[in-house]
């Protein structure tokens, strides 16, 4: 009998081992496929710690016939390693193109696992501004946060610059991709991937998915990005943070749209009537609360950002 | 008082040199203050006695990093007798320490004021007040700093260059049963230029707000002091007393620390 039991569980434990090392990545960083050669990583729904590993934000890459774009490579060196790993289980092919979607650091701080891989970096032409005037705070503060996650980070900046209003295509082979600024919405340094074999757009922090989205940079400027982004056709959106949209993608926008429209009313009731900041986040957008993840982190702030902007009307 | 913040500006660089990276504790200690202390206020005696007139109203934790706003306002009426001569804020973590000196009088009746702050990490904010005796008093409150990404940093540097200089005055007529809040704002970036220049690869140079004079019918209502610890698009709100309002040219000179100067006025 108790041979058996033991038996049973060497058994066991030398199944488990056996998945455990055939999976390595997909266990410790998941991969899910949106498109036909299109994957992404799906952040936790959280603000970045120790227990997530800063892992937060949506990563992931597109495959072509000749190469791949990893587009987001995570929120420390670590996990653009772990991306790395986990495109590695899936294909050898060359990795041409990092595409950052802007300059949050949990979107662009595993740059540094690439360095080695010969890709160039690509975003919006306003980001390396934008890390310039921030790095030093955001090194001492994810430092603080990450602890030991921190390991290795660097902020590389990207090379290949796209302009708003002067999209550029790259070719993966037989898939082309077209990269497109936008003027200030989420940050003054936001751009979007359209795949235009599959028709899936690489949103970036342009669409948060259940989690409140965050605005540093311009309430006007996204909800006037958010009307360009609805009127596109397309087949799947994958949102900065949150899971991957498929047909039903339009009212992931409509949510996030209704949410501004919501506050920006609100905000400019209280501007007219010589309201302080205070007021404002003191009663402003308290009917979304149920609707959306972190409301309570977050609120306050965008509506301390939009009542400045809202200021200047 | 003209060179303050040049001299400050060199204080306040050593000073994030120094400076702690991590504070966290509500009950942190205060020997950022000790020093302050000893660099402008010299032996004089700070008496902490001021709790039940003397207020600082902010957030318990600093939502945006980059715009915290901060009331101060006293249960006293400035008189003749007594007032506060100048108000003097410090943010003990902050890069310059030193963020504003109001220099107030009678003229203004009341004191209450409120500004928005940059506040990037777990700190005191501190105001002195200076009586028209020469006694000083101080209050103190303590800010958490913002979670996530919230940085200190300007949200769309382009625009907010774009548009250097507009200003505005915005004022609620309460009549003259009601104290009138008016509000100065101008748009500047207020940097601390320690940022890198990515053309020339140097370090663009300081660009802040260093004094905002606010007067009424050429009387001065208040003379403010102010450098990088003031958000970007400086703002100051404060309340005219009642029966002030409905007649009066109300106007404002901002000078910058690159000698640039803007004006605005209103009959209010
Ligand atoms: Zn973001």
């Amino acid at each position: 009998m108790k041979n058996k039991t033991k038996a049973y569980i060497t058994g066991i434990s030398v199944l488990f081992s056996a998945i455990m090392a055939l999976n390595v990545y997909a266990d410790d960083y998941p991969l899910k496929q949106v498109s036909e050669g299109i994957y992404y990583h799906q952040g936790a729904q959280e603000d970045a710690d120790q227990h997530n590993k800063g892992e937060i934000a949506n990563t992931g890459f597109i495959m072509g016939d000749k190469c791949i774009a990893v587009v987001d490579s995570g929120g420390s060196y670590l996990e653009g390693k772990a991306l790395l790993g986990a495109i590695r289980e899936k294909s050898d092919l060359p990795i041409c193109y990092v595409i950052n979607t802007h300059a949050h650091p949990d979107h662009f701080l595993g740059n540094a696992a690439f360095k080695d891989t010969g890709a160039t970096f690509i975003g919006n032409a306003k980001m390396p501004a934008a890390i310039e005037a921030r790095k030093s705070f955001y090194e001492t503060r994810f430092q603080e946060i990450l602890g030991k996650y921190f390991k290795g980070t660097e902020f590389i900046e990207p090379t290949l610059l796209v302009s708003v209003d002067k999209p550029i295509t790259i070719d993966l082979g037989d898939r082309e991709l077209v990269l497109n600024s936008y003027p200030t919405s989420h940050t003054d340094n936001d751009l979007t991937v359209l795949d235009k074999k599959t028709k899936t757009l690489w949103a970036g922090d342009l669409l948060f998915v259940k989690r409140i989205p965050a605005l540093d940079g311009s309430i006007n400027g996204w909800l006037a990005t958010i009307k360009k982004l609805e009127a596109m056709k397309l087949n799947a959106v994958i949102p900065g943070h949150g899971p991957a949209q498929y047909k039903d993608w339009h009212q992931a926008f409509d949510a996030e749209e209704h949410y501004f429209l919501t506050i920006r009313e609100q905000i400019r009731a209280i501007i007219n009537d010589m309201g302080t900041i205070t007021e404002a986040t003191d009663s402003v957008g308290l009917s979304e609360k149920g609707k959306w993840l972190l409301f309570d982190d977050y609120n306050k702030r965008n509506v301390t950002a939009a009542f400045t902007e809202l200021e200047w009307e | 008082m003209k060179n303050l913040f040049n001299i400050i500006a060199i204080s306040g660089l050593m000073f994030s040199f120094m400076m702690p990276s991590i504070t966290r504790a509500d009950d942190q200690p205060e020997e950022q203050w000790e020093t302050l202390k000893e660099i402008y206020f010299e032996n004089k005696t700070i008496l902490e006695d001021a709790d039940d007139w003397l207020v600082i109203e902010a957030p318990k934790r600093a939502e945006d990093a980059a715009i915290v706003p901060v009331h101060f306002y006293s249960k006293r009426p400035q008189t003749d007798s007594s007032y506060i001569k100048s108000l003097q804020i410090f943010i003990d973590n902050n890069p310059m320490p030193y963020s504003a000196n109001f220099h107030l009088s009678p003229t203004l009746e009341s004191v209450d004021i409120s500004t928005r702050m940059r506040i990037d990490q777990y700190t005191y904010i501190r105001a002195v007040a200076e009586m028209n005796d020469g006694s000083l008093h101080m209050v103190k409150r303590f800010v958490k700093a913002s979670g996530g990404c919230s940085a200190p940093a300007g949200k769309d540097q382009a625009a907010a260059m774009a548009r250097l200089g507009k200003m505005q005055i915005r004022y609620r007529d309460g009549g003259s049963d009601e104290a009138n809040p008016v509000q100065i704002v101008i748009s500047h970036p207020n940097n601390s230029g320690l940022q890198m220049d990515l053309k020339t690869r140097g370090y663009i140079p300081a660009h802040y707000v260093e004094k905002m004079v606010i007067t009424l019918d050429d009387k001065v209502l208040m003379d403010v002091d102010t450098g990088i610890s003031i958000s970007e698009d400086p703002s100051i709100r404060f309340v005219l007393p009642k029966g002030k309002a409905g007649h009066g040219l109300l106007k404002a000179v901002v000078t910058d620390n690159q000698k640039q100067i803007y004006t605005i006025e209103k009959q209010i």
